[in-house]
């Protein structure tokens, strides 16, 4: 499962990050790390990119970075 | 927790201490992107730089003075990060700022709304050894919503000073000036606190020790960059200078560790400063909502960034502006202007300087020179007052990063991503912030790109040109004519990417990881001073360049080679230079000489084009320019005219802009080139196309 399989209104706990350089370094650097839960609030209008909320802040990214985020033990909706 | 006691070598601490007889302090406000930083800077330095809501306002480093207790502190806005890792020029300009020159004191800004994440630069900042003082921003906000944070537990577990502040408000920054001059005068390090384990911990410190066996070339302290070796910072790597015995050691101590497939060690760390700020947080920070309920960013959010709402509000906002701008109250506040200018003004001159009996060449100077050209231009006040109040409002509110949301799909497209629909909306004010706001774009490569689609959004200086031939030939369908124009300027922004995207963008890849702010609503201050620092600066132009240029126009269009005053202007210097250019223009055509002149003298300013011809067509006989204009000009000369105003090279100012953001000349003079061929194309692409249209409606 990676972020992109997400529905808004879901969230998910980040199981593993995959990629390198400084597109996984950024997702590191704004708090995305294993164990962090990230709430899906919704997708763009033209389907791409989609708005997160983690720890307590928005986040906009596109959905090819998000579907290097593994996660599980999804909730909600 | 284990703390870690630096070791400086001697001959450094030597140094620091030398320089610490100097009175002038140095303190560099350093935190996430949107965190206050340039309030916060406004507020300690009472200068007046202006502060948006959307990440990455402050895009190069900033200083200020102020004295308290007689001693002399420098201040320093830089760019806001989140980390300090090198991958961004932000990242890098904070970091060289830190690492080469002499900080005496960081002040830290962290979000109070926001501080998880906050905290996290937090962390790193501790291991530069710098002293440091923790300023919590936004604490008003944080009451606002019920939540409360202990400030005097994280001044312990942190061990660093603490001082809860909202710079919006003023509130707390006494207390925080004076607690970080005695911080700073009283400790020149700061104790590193070790917040890994164990293991990682033994590791840094043998690597710690392996640098310390040669004295090191930055003037920071050997944990920090123990560290950045650790996580494999090239640039640090690069900076210092190791023995190959050295290499090796580090090498095998970075490998004592165990990784598996996913988990590097740049993530060993983060992971072990962020479970260190939870662990801290979980004690200090009480939040009163859960994350079921519905903040007022929520709220909004749901209406603008609706799957079915968010265009229709995007477009409806874009044409808001521009009607307001360019329609009835726009329009009828440029009139009164003008007629407060030429009829009242003017005609108050013209009877003064009668009275004093002045020359007929003294009153051609200062009424048909001065105040025709530089008038001509001040009566587009009202309306680029009205753009920039627009604009900044659209900036402070928070909605700038939700518009590059909603665009970002449609702008890879052409190559770039949604961060640059921020310049490319500002390009539509003016195109020298515009160009200097192309630094968030991340790729080099895509700021060039940027760089070169930015003129053609339509700067409000070219306003004054469009309403002039507007008012000469196409009053009736005015809307329709001004909209033409803005979307012959996008399409050619589109055409430009087109052709140079693949060259250009060859195989990299952007990413769109974008923190939303929440809204705020715009303040009064902050509002005014964004829009009076643009007011200024076209006023100021209006009374130096403009004037200047206006006066020396009248000087070469009254005076012949002989320097012979002359009654017929088409005898002068200016007719002279202007029929060498004129025939470039015949395919467009417009080729008049004062039309010629008219575009060169736009060059230095793009209002220049209208005080030119105003001076130029003006033929003392009390005819108003637009009647002039419309005896030399057809209706499809003077659409093809605009067309190359709109799109032909911007002035030096923005030119310089270019220079400094490409840091090439050689680029610059391509961009220059190349914008002045797409003008002169896409205006004779008017005028013959236009042409043929026109013959065949005939029949």
């Amino acid at each position: 499962m990676t972020l992109n399989d997400l529905k808004p209104g879901q969230s998910g706990k980040v199981t593993k990050l995959l990629g390198f350089g400084p597109l996984r370094r950024r997702i590191i650097d704004m708090g995305i790390i294993p164990g962090t839960i990230i709430f899906m609030k919704r997708i763009a209008p033209f389907g791409d990119p989609i708005q997160i909320s983690v720890r307590g802040y928005e986040l906009s990214i596109r959905k090819s970075e998000a579907k290097e985020i593994l996660i599980d033990n999804i909730k909600g909706v | 927790m284990p703390t870690n006691e630096l070791k400086m070598n001697p001959l450094k601490n030597q140094r620091k201490h030398l320089k610490s007889h100097s009175k002038k302090l140095s303190f560099a406000l350093i935190g996430n992107p949107n965190c206050g930083k340039t309030t916060l800077f406004n507020q300690l330095t009472g200068s007046r730089q202006y502060v948006g809501n959307w990440p990455g306002v402050t895009v190069e480093k900033k200083e200020g003075n102020l004295k308290l207790y007689n001693t002399d502190i420098n201040i320093i806005d830089l760019p806001g990060i989140y980390s300090l890792s090198p991958y961004s020029s932000e990242e890098i300009i904070t970091r060289n700022c830190l690492i080469r020159e002499k900080v005496d004191l960081i002040i830290n800004i962290v979000d109070a709304t926001n501080i998880e994440r906050n905290l996290y630069l937090t962390t790193q900042l501790m291991e530069l050894g710098l002293p440091m003082v923790i300023v919590l921003n936004m604490t008003d906000l944080l009451e606002k919503k019920g939540d409360t944070i202990d400030y005097e537990f994280l001044k312990q577990v942190l061990n660093i000073p603490v001082v809860p502040i909202s710079a919006n408000k003023g509130i707390g920054i006494n207390e925080l000036l004076k607690l970080s001059l005695d911080f700073a005068k009283k400790h020149k390090e700061l104790k590193v606190k070790n917040i890994y384990s164990k293991d990682i911990d033994k590791i840094l410190n043998s690597i710690e020790n392996v640098l310390n066996e040669t004295t090191n070339k930055i003037n920071i302290n050997n944990r920090w960059v123990a560290i950045k070796l650790f996580e494999d910072d090239i640039l640090v790597l690069k900076s210092i200078k190791l023995t190959k015995l050295q290499e090796e050691k580090i090498s095998k101590y970075k490998n004592m560790v165990q990784l598996s497939k996913h988990v590097d060690r740049q993530m060993l760390l983060a992971d072990a400063r962020y479970k260190y700020i939870c662990s801290i947080c979980k004690i200090a920070v009480h939040k009163k909502n859960d994350h079921n309920i519905m903040t007022l960013t929520d709220k909004i959010d749901r209406v603008v960034t609706n799957k079915f709402l968010a265009l229709p509000i995007f477009f409806a906002l874009i044409l808001l502006i521009f009607y307001t701008t360019f329609g009835p109250i726009g329009i009828f506040l440029k009139d009164q202007t003008n007629f407060l200018i030429n009829n009242i003004f003017g005609n108050l001159v013209l009877n003064t300087l009668n009275i004093l009996g002045a020359s007929e060449w003294t009153k051609s100077l200062i009424v048909g020179g001065i105040i025709e050209g530089v008038g001509s231009v001040i009566s587009f006040l009202p309306q680029i007052t009205i753009l920039f109040t627009l604009l900044s409002i659209l900036e402070d509110s928070g909605y700038m990063a939700r518009a590059a949301f909603i665009t970002d799909k449609l702008l890879r497209r052409v190559g770039l991503s949604g961060r640059a629909f921020v310049p490319l909306l500002m390009g539509f004010g003016c195109s020298v912030p515009a160009i200097l706001g192309t630094r968030i774009l991340e790729r080099e490569n895509e700021k060039k790109l940027a760089i070169l689609m930015v003129p053609f959004m339509s700067c409000s200086a070219k306003m004054p040109v469009y309403s002039m031939f507007i008012a000469a030939f196409f009053s009736k369908n005015q809307p329709f004519i001004i909209f033409s124009i803005y979307i012959i300027g996008i399409l050619a922004a589109i055409f430009t990417t087109l052709i140079f995207k693949r060259k250009l963008l060859k195989g990299t890849s952007s990413s769109f990881i974008m923190e939303l702010p929440e809204y705020k609503l715009p303040t009064i201050k902050n509002l005014t001073l964004h829009v009076w620092e643009r007011v200024r600066d076209f006023l100021v132009k209006a009374g130096t360049v403009l004037l200047g240029a206006a006066i020396i126009i009248w000087f070469l269009q009254s005076f012949d080679t002989t320097l012979h005053l002359i009654e017929d202007s088409s005898q002068s210097i200016l007719a002279a230079i202007g029929t060498r250019i004129a025939p470039i223009f015949t395919i467009c055509g417009f080729n008049d000489w004062r039309a010629s002149v008219s575009l060169l003298c736009g060059l230095v300013a793009k209002e220049s084009v209208v005080s030119t011809m105003a001076v130029l067509y003006n033929t003392g006989s009390g005819i108003d320019l637009a009647t002039n204009i419309s005896q030399n000009f057809s209706a499809l000369s003077a659409f093809s005219f605009m067309t190359f105003v709109l799109l032909y090279t911007p002035c030096i100012a923005a030119v310089s802009a270019i220079k400094k953001e490409t840091k090439s000349i050689l680029w610059t003079c391509f961009i220059v080139f190349y914008q002045l061929f797409i003008a002169w194309f896409f205006s004779a692409c008017v005028f013959q196309f236009g042409n043929l249209f026109l013959n065949f409606a005939k029949f």
